[in-house]
């Protein structure tokens, strides 16, 4: 393994343990107001009035026409409202806000404003669905052939529940409008975004709009979309009133309002030949947006590029649709419409299996993914495949198959049932299609700043718009640069990005920011060395914007190419046991093999699997949060469980050397991976466990004793 | 119900006393009236153990806690326990198990460990999980947050 590898202690534990770490909630601006935002409690409607109440001095009210631009964020799509206008599509959406000294009086004020609807049709759910935003078809090969001429043909359905992101720090926003200048500053994962959004929101100039990333409490894809919308509700606000106004949500409001990971409906038909060969697949994916299209078509983009999951077949069709459904519009979460798409591609082969009379690892390896193999969008995977040698690795650690066996003859006798899963995951690292190349068009900068005190002479200070959000971005970027200037790290200085400094490098998003702006940094610091080497007392910068690598090839009008310039990859194995009275469920065990390149900091990536994977398998298991008549049923984290250091068992993970050629130093795509596998490997276990086919999650104890009674 | 009463306790180790309405919560009290903001709002119902503190002694969860209860109490916070000998080890035993990342719970569970540690010294994994359980963390998924905890207390017994 590369020496980078190596662990090295975060540079924000010291702040962030004894409680000094600034959070947004902590600052406190001269003449700060609150503000406060009166939510529709109304799911489908005409708004005929809004009946406000007398304002009392040095309070303000705020809408939809406070807006001098378009009161539209720019999310992807320009179609959610800051507050809504004539209508309102879900219930909880912002209609009107009141800012002023006392947060109390402001809620005080939203109580008073009654708003009367003339109610309009409303649908919850994907099944009820008629509309749409996206539709999309691929086709991979001759499916049609395959499926005419198919000796057997298969058929179901997948189905996975909405999952709150459930960061521990709270949304929060703070705007001021000094001078015709607006500064925000926040919890966030994308600082241009924001900037972008506000500058269409009020019709301001580049010069004239700051954002500033405050350290950010955990985001995990969360902190994405919702804050744009925070940004220029508060920014409106700041504006209204000529005073600084903050906008912090507490734990119940943060999610009652905020965009949640898209709930799936996945059907897929299988062809399958004389031999029992596995021929085409004919895959309906449905996914449910929400009442705005937000970011949900670049979901579906992801979901339906990896629909076959990490496995190779030759003839595929694949629809996918965005739902038009009433309730918050559906947003980021880590994984991005690959946990749904993996969750039903890979427990497809599960079904195909126990249909065929196959073992699931043996059926499922036939079909890997390899070097030259095609995937959905006729894209080459064009680097070493190491799934063989990964499953090697996690039977090593597991016992995966003579366990399989054994609770194959045992799971439906003796006291507990027991069942192990082996699941495989494939994640695209960057942005999807030609976002990287057409749409972000990342730009880094390195800048020497001489200094004789230090003994390296002075600093470089990495210049990027990529956020520290916990994932540890800070320390790995750093440790690039380091590594590639021969600077010592602590010369090495990444500050909390400020629009007005850094370049727009692109969001921190997409498991993009080692790969990607990683490797930029790593190129420019190359650079910046000779510039130092040559005068190392006079300050100096190097620029360097992307380029992608001309061998691959993307169509965004048909979908046809290279949607992503490599993969990471991923072998989970979970192993559960079900009490036969209770149906309480318990996991006993949780291994995985990954393979993300070069790991830039073990402990660093370890970290991130180990989180990602309880997110998951809590995705599988006890979070479960519906939206009953388009509201949410559990806003709180008594309703809401998220896992507690008792749910799970620790993760044992090993990480298989693959340097990736344009990663720095070999490293790709790490964040997201741990967030697609896990949820088929423990679906597995339980149908194994259980001796029934599980297709939906989260599986719990109710759902179960209503299988299996 | 809603008058103004003034209160006083001995906040990390210092007399405080403040006037405030009577439904407020202690959280809000450290927070915005003795700006310690390092004691955490994660949820303000008793679930997630950021706000933790020392009340009395024992840990506590300050949004659970009403302002009128502090009068006379002895409470101990992130801000005062970051200056003691036994938060340096527990703290860098966190740094070195890489149990920080986003860092938003991690005061609520440093004054979690504490107060394990000091009533069981060497606590088995179990007992830590247990410990532990009042405090949710997102990002870590636990594994080295109960690492820390475990160097800790191995580096406590050497100390002594
Ligand atoms: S804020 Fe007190 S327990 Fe969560
Ligand atoms: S480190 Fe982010 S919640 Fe624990």
């Amino acid at each position: 393994m590369h020496k980078i590898s190596r662990p090295v202690n975060r540079d924000d534990s010291k702040n962030k343990s004894s409680g000094s770490a600034v959070y947004i909630s902590d600052v406190i601006k001269p003449g700060m107001l609150a503000m406060a935002v009166k939510s529709a409690d109304f799911q489908h409607g005409k708004i005929n009035t809004i009946k406000k109440p007398e304002l009392p001095e040095g309070y303000f009210y705020v809408d939809g026409k406070s807006f001098t631009g378009m009161n539209r964020a720019s999310i992807v799509a320009q179609d959610w409202p800051f507050f809504a206008e004539s209508e309102v599509l879900y219930f909880g959406q912002p209609v009107c806000a009141y800012t002023g000294p006392r947060i109390e009086v402001c809620e005080k004020l939203c109580i008073q404003t009654k708003i009367e609807y003339t109610p309009l049709p409303a649908v919850s759910v994907i099944e009820d669905a008629a509309d749409f935003f996206n539709d999309y078809t691929i086709i991979k090969g001759n499916p049609d052939k395959s499926f005419k001429e198919a000796a057997q043909i298969f058929e179901n359905q997948y189905r996975t529940g909405m999952q709150e992101q459930a960061y521990m720090e709270p949304q929060g926003m703070i705007a001021e409008f000094n001078e015709g200048k607006l500064t925000v500053y926040g919890s966030m994962q994308c600082p241009y975004y924001i900037k972008n959004s506000l500058k269409n929101a009020f019709n301001l100039d580049d010069d004239n709009v700051r954002v500033i990333q405050s350290i950010t409490g955990g985001a995990f894809g969360g902190k994405e979309d919702y804050p744009s919308i925070l940004a220029g509700q508060a920014a409106a606000a700041a504006i209204v009133s000529g005073k600084p106004v903050k906008i912090v949500l507490d734990r119940r409001n943060d999610m009652s309002v905020t965009p949640k990971r898209h709930p799936s409906l996945i059907k897929i038909r299988t062809a399958v030949d004389s031999e029992g060969n596995i021929t085409a697949m004919d895959i309906d994916c449905r996914i449910d947006a929400g009442a705005y299209e937000s970011l949900s078509g670049v979901v579906l983009e992801r979901a339906i590029f990896i629909s076959t999951g990490a496995y190779n077949i030759a003839d595929v069709k694949v629809r996918g649709r965005t739902m038009k459904t009433n309730h918050i519009p559906s947003g980021a979460f880590r994984g991005f419409g690959g946990p749904q798409a993996l969750f039903a591609a890979d427990m497809n082969m599960y079904y195909l299996a126990r249909k065929l009379n196959a073992a699931p690892l043996e059926l499922k390896r036939r079909y890997l993914f390899q070097r030259g193999d095609i995937s959905v969008t006729s894209g080459i995977f064009r680097d070493d495949i190491k799934l063989e040698e990964m499953i090697s690795r996690v039977e090593e650690i597991s016992d995966y198959s003579s366990k399989w066996a054994e609770y194959e003859k045992t799971s439906q006798a003796g006291d507990k049932m027991k069942g192990i899963g082996i699941s495989f995951a494939a994640h695209g690292g960057a942005f999807t299609g030609n976002g990287e190349q057409e749409i972000i068009k990342s730009l880094v900068r390195l800048e020497w700043e001489p200094d004789k005190q230090t003994s390296a002479g002075g600093r470089l200070r990495i210049l990027v718009s990529n956020v520290e959000m916990g994932q540890g971005a800070s320390i790995t970027l750093r440790k690039i640069v380091a590594e590639e200037s021969g600077l010592p790290l602590e010369a090495i200085i990444f500050t909390n990005p400020d629009t007005d400094i850094v370049p727009d490098s692109g969001p921190t998003v997409a498991s993009r920011t080692i790969m990607i702006v990683g490797k930029l940094i790593q190129d420019a610091a190359a650079m910046l060395k000779q510039k130092i080497e040559d005068d190392i007392n006079s300050p100096s910068s190097v620029e360097k914007s992307y380029v992608h690598p001309p061998e691959f090839d993307w169509d965004e009008e048909t979908f046809t190419g290279d949607a992503y310039p490599a993969y990471s990859w991923a072998v989970n194995v979970i192993e559960v046991e079900i009490d036969p009275i209770t149906f309480e469920i318990k996991i006993t065990g949780s291994w995985a093999v990954y393979d993300v390149g070069t790991p830039i900091d073990i402990k660093i990536l370890e970290g991130q699997m180990q989180g990602g994977t309880a997110q998951s398998l809590g995705y599988s298991s006890i979070e479960k949060m519906q939206m009953i008549n388009g509201k949410p049923a559990q806003v709180s984290f008594t309703d809401y469980t998220i896992p507690t250091t008792l749910d799970f068992p620790d993760t044992e993970c090993v990480f298989i050397d693959n340097p990736y050629r344009y990663g720095p130093f070999g490293a790709k795509a790490a964040g997201e991976l741990p967030n697609e596998g896990p949820a088929a490997a423990f679906t597995a276990a339980i149908s194994q466990a259980s001796g029934r086919m599980i297709t939906e999650i989260p599986v719990t104890p109710e759902m179960l004793e209503e299988q299996l009674r | 119900m809603n008058k103004l009463i003034k209160i006083s306790f001995l906040l990390d180790g210092r007399m405080f006393s403040v006037e405030t309405k009577s439904d407020r919560r202690l959280l809000d009290i450290l927070r915005e009236d003795a700006g310690i903001t390092g004691v955490r709002e994660g949820c303000g119902e008793g679930e997630c153990g950021a706000c933790s503190i020392f009340f009395n002694g024992r840990l506590a969860n300050s949004c659970c806690i009403p302002a009128i209860a502090a009068e006379g109490a002895e409470i101990d916070t992130i801000d005062g326990f970051s200056k003691t000998e036994e938060y340096s080890i527990i703290s860098q035993a966190f740094a070195d198990a890489g149990a920080v990342q986003c860092g938003f719970c991690t005061p609520g569970f440093i004054m979690a460990s504490a107060a394990l540690l000091r009533e069981n010294p060497r606590p088995t994994d179990n007992e830590i999980k247990i410990g532990l359980s009042g405090n949710l963390c997102r990002c870590t998924g636990y594994t080295m947050i109960i690492e820390a905890v475990r160097l800790a207390s191995g580096r406590m017994a050497r100390n002594v």
